[in-house]
């Protein structure tokens, strides 16, 4: 059976979200599809790295464990990938949408010959019939993702080529647990057997990871600024409100380039998907490409001088205002009420 | 020493400032209301093989862009920043290519072109934002790839050192060379154009816009002058698999394209007074959204 083929990131021992959110959503992907879900390991140091992707529903977790593959570097994971995927004929191919996952796949897409497309934001099964040649194609990946700036959503199909290969952005799919106790199985990899030297030209001399500061996708409560926050100091103000509510600080674009909040802080297309209980929207003015990244939240809370902002249309609440004199008092009356 | 760079680079639709008139009322984009731009991080790249050339003067900069005849602006655009020449890779036949029928054109440009030590790319082209073509081309090439670069800091004959800017940190790595590089946006920025190299290559052609100067004397005078020659190169020109190009060399098919649709929902407005704010605000207490 040809299954769902996910490559797991590792770093410092842990498996990153993105792979995890990954396997989750193969695995119901699976079901409709009636095959397995296997995941791709490749690193070093991987003792305590399966029991982690296990609960999410691996059925199988192929283990490439070398010194020489971690970290990171494009040949020598390509060549492990690549030889799993020749070996499997995976009918899927996931990988995340990170620095390492696009670096990856399409190095591996060019060898296999097979279509990938990049950053999703929904993968669905469904039928294809060619408008040319009228042959009908059943149970394909809908690969669907915005495209020219976000200003429209295409679906892409991969009719002919296997692996059909797509890349998803950390968040947007949803990261859970299956119900059912899964039997994984452990294939160990041989990697004397895949790399040579040529694999190894490019080597690593220096390499500084900051660890995450902030960690967006778990957050409950965000509290978002854009533009109109103004500057650094203005959004020393989001963050006193998402201390005392418990929440996260995120940031559109637009305060990202203006240097007000940290790039890992970007919500949208470009940066983290979120879906939390409570979005506070702080000088947004909700351009497409931003409410790609929050427009599933359980509720949106907007609050902006202008009360055409395209983000109240999808906001349960407009506080039409100065945020510099709206959040003070939202600080003042929670904690008043709180108590 | 002294390097031949390729700087890969496309024109492409300004996608940043789309407005109300690009879109058109079955929500799909038309392309010819938005204006044509050198692709951002593409500049970033021509910087980096620019500083190199700045370091050893014998570098010779080749820009290979594959696209509509109008393409050829860009090639221009990099002369007047000092690159050395270009090749424009066009054919009606690569219409409706993918990354992967794109990067096999390009890859057969490169070989045709040949004798190169570096390969220099942006990170993705914004009209897809896939940052596929490099990798890919790198590939076709079987060449070892260093993506997101933010600094070239050393090259030697066989030898390029790379700042890479990752999502959370940096890496400094070695390759051996030839090698593809594609430049990240954090790179310096491209210089601006040179006004003497503006008027030495104001004139440069390719072959298909030659024929449409009706002026005899400024014809014969850029046929004259090799520097001022584009190179045009089509798909019989580079030996192409008709299999692997175009629409039937692209493995992902557009099933559908869909207007991002609004999900408005009716949304209470409330303003800025203390009444108004403190009943927000319990509320939020009250349905346990906060607190
Ligand atoms: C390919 C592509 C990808 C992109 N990816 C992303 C992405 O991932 N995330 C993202 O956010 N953007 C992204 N963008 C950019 C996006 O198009 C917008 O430019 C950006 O989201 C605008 O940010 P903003 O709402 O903060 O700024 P603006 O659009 O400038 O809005 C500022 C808002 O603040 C309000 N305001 C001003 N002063 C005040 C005040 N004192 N109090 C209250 N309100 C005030 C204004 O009324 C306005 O509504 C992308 C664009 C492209 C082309």
């Amino acid at each position: 059976m040809n299954n769902i083929c996910v490559y797991c990131e590792i770093e410092d021992g842990v498996v990153a979200d993105v792979s995890l959110e990954l396997v989750s959503k193969a695995s119901k992907l699976a079901s409709e599809l009636n095959c397995e879900v296997e995941a791709v390991v490749i690193s070093s140091g991987t003792e305590k790295i399966a029991e982690q992707i296990t609960p999410y529903g691996a059925d199988t977790i192929h283990i490439a464990d070398d010194k020489r593959l971690h970290p990171y570097t494009t040949l020598p994971h390509a060549a492990v990938l690549t030889d799993i995927i020749n070996r499997k004929k995976p009918q899927i191919v996931l990988v995340g949408a990170t620095s390492v996952g696009r670096d990856l796949a399409p190095r591996i897409a060019s060898e296999l010959r097979c279509g990938l497309t990049a950053d999703c934001t929904d993968l669905v099964i469904g039928d294809y019939s060619d408008p040319k040649s009228g042959r009908e194609y059943k149970n394909l990946l809908y690969q669907i993702r915005p495209a020219f700036g976000g200003n429209i959503i295409a679906t892409i199909v991969n009719p002919e080529t296997r692996p059909q290969m797509a890349t998803v952005r950390e968040g947007v799919m949803k990261k859970e647990k299956t119900a059912k106790q899964h039997k994984t199985k452990i294939e160990k990899i041989d990697t004397m057997k895949i790399l040579d030297n040529v694999n190894f030209a490019v080597k690593i001399i220096e390499r500084h990871i900051e660890p995450r500061k902030v960690n967006l996708g778990a957050a409950q409560i965000i509290v978002a600024g854009g533009f109109g926050v103004g500057s650094k100091e203005g959004f020393d103000l989001l963050n006193d409100l998402a201390k005392i509510v418990g929440g996260e600080v995120g940031a559109s674009r637009a305060a990202v380039d203006a240097g007000y909040a940290d790039h890992s802080r970007q919500i949208g297309q470009t940066g983290v998907t979120v879906r939390p209980k409570l979005y506070i929207a702080c000088g947004i003015s909700g351009a497409i490409q931003h409410r790609a990244g929050m427009d599933s939240s359980a509720q949106i809370i907007s609050i902006n001088t202008d009360p055409e902002a395209p983000i109240n249309s999808i906001a349960d609440v407009t506080l039409v205002g100065d945020l510099h004199s709206v959040i003070p008092k939202m600080i003042k009356f929670y904690k008043e009420q709180s108590k | 020493m002294a390097f031949r760079i390729i700087v890969l680079a496309k024109q492409v639709p300004d996608t940043r400032n789309v407005g109300e008139d690009a879109m058109t009322s079955d929500g799909t984009v038309n392309r010819a209301a938005l204006p044509a731009i050198y692709n951002p991080e593409d500049l970033n790249a021509l910087e980096q093989a620019l500083l190199i050339k700045d370091k050893y003067a014998d570098t010779e900069i080749i820009i290979l862009t594959m696209g509509p005849p109008r393409a050829a602006d860009i090639i221009r655009e990099s002369m007047f920043r000092d690159a050395d020449s270009g090749y424009l890779v066009t054919d009606k036949r690569f219409a409706g290519a993918d990354t992967l029928a794109t990067s096999y054109v390009i890859s057969k440009a490169v070989e045709k072109i040949g004798n190169y030590d570096l390969i220099l790319s942006g990170r993705q082209a914004i009209d897809g934002d896939t940052a596929q073509v490099g990798p890919q081309t790198a590939e076709k090439l079987k060449l070892p790839q260093i993506t997101y670069a933010e600094e070239i800091i050393d090259i030697k004959k066989d030898k390029v050192t790379v700042k890479r800017r990752l999502e959370r940190g940096v890496e400094v790595v070695e390759s051996s060379l030839p090698a593809l590089i594609t430049v990240h946006s954090s790179a310096e920025k491209c210089r601006p154009k040179n006004a003497k190299l503006y008027m030495k290559y104001k004139h440069a052609k390719t072959p298909t816009e030659l024929q449409t100067i009706a002026d005899d004397y400024l014809n014969q005078s850029v046929r004259n002058k090799d520097y001022l020659q584009i190179e045009e190169l089509s798909v019989d020109d580079l030996k192409c698999d008709i299999q692997k190009i175009g629409l039937a060399g692209s493995p992902t098919k557009v099933k559908k394209i869909d207007n991002v649709v609004l999900q408005s929902k009716d949304s209470k407005v409330i303003r800025d007074n203390d009444t108004e704010i403190r009943q927000l605000m319990q509320d939020l207490i009250t349905n346990h959204t906060l607190g």
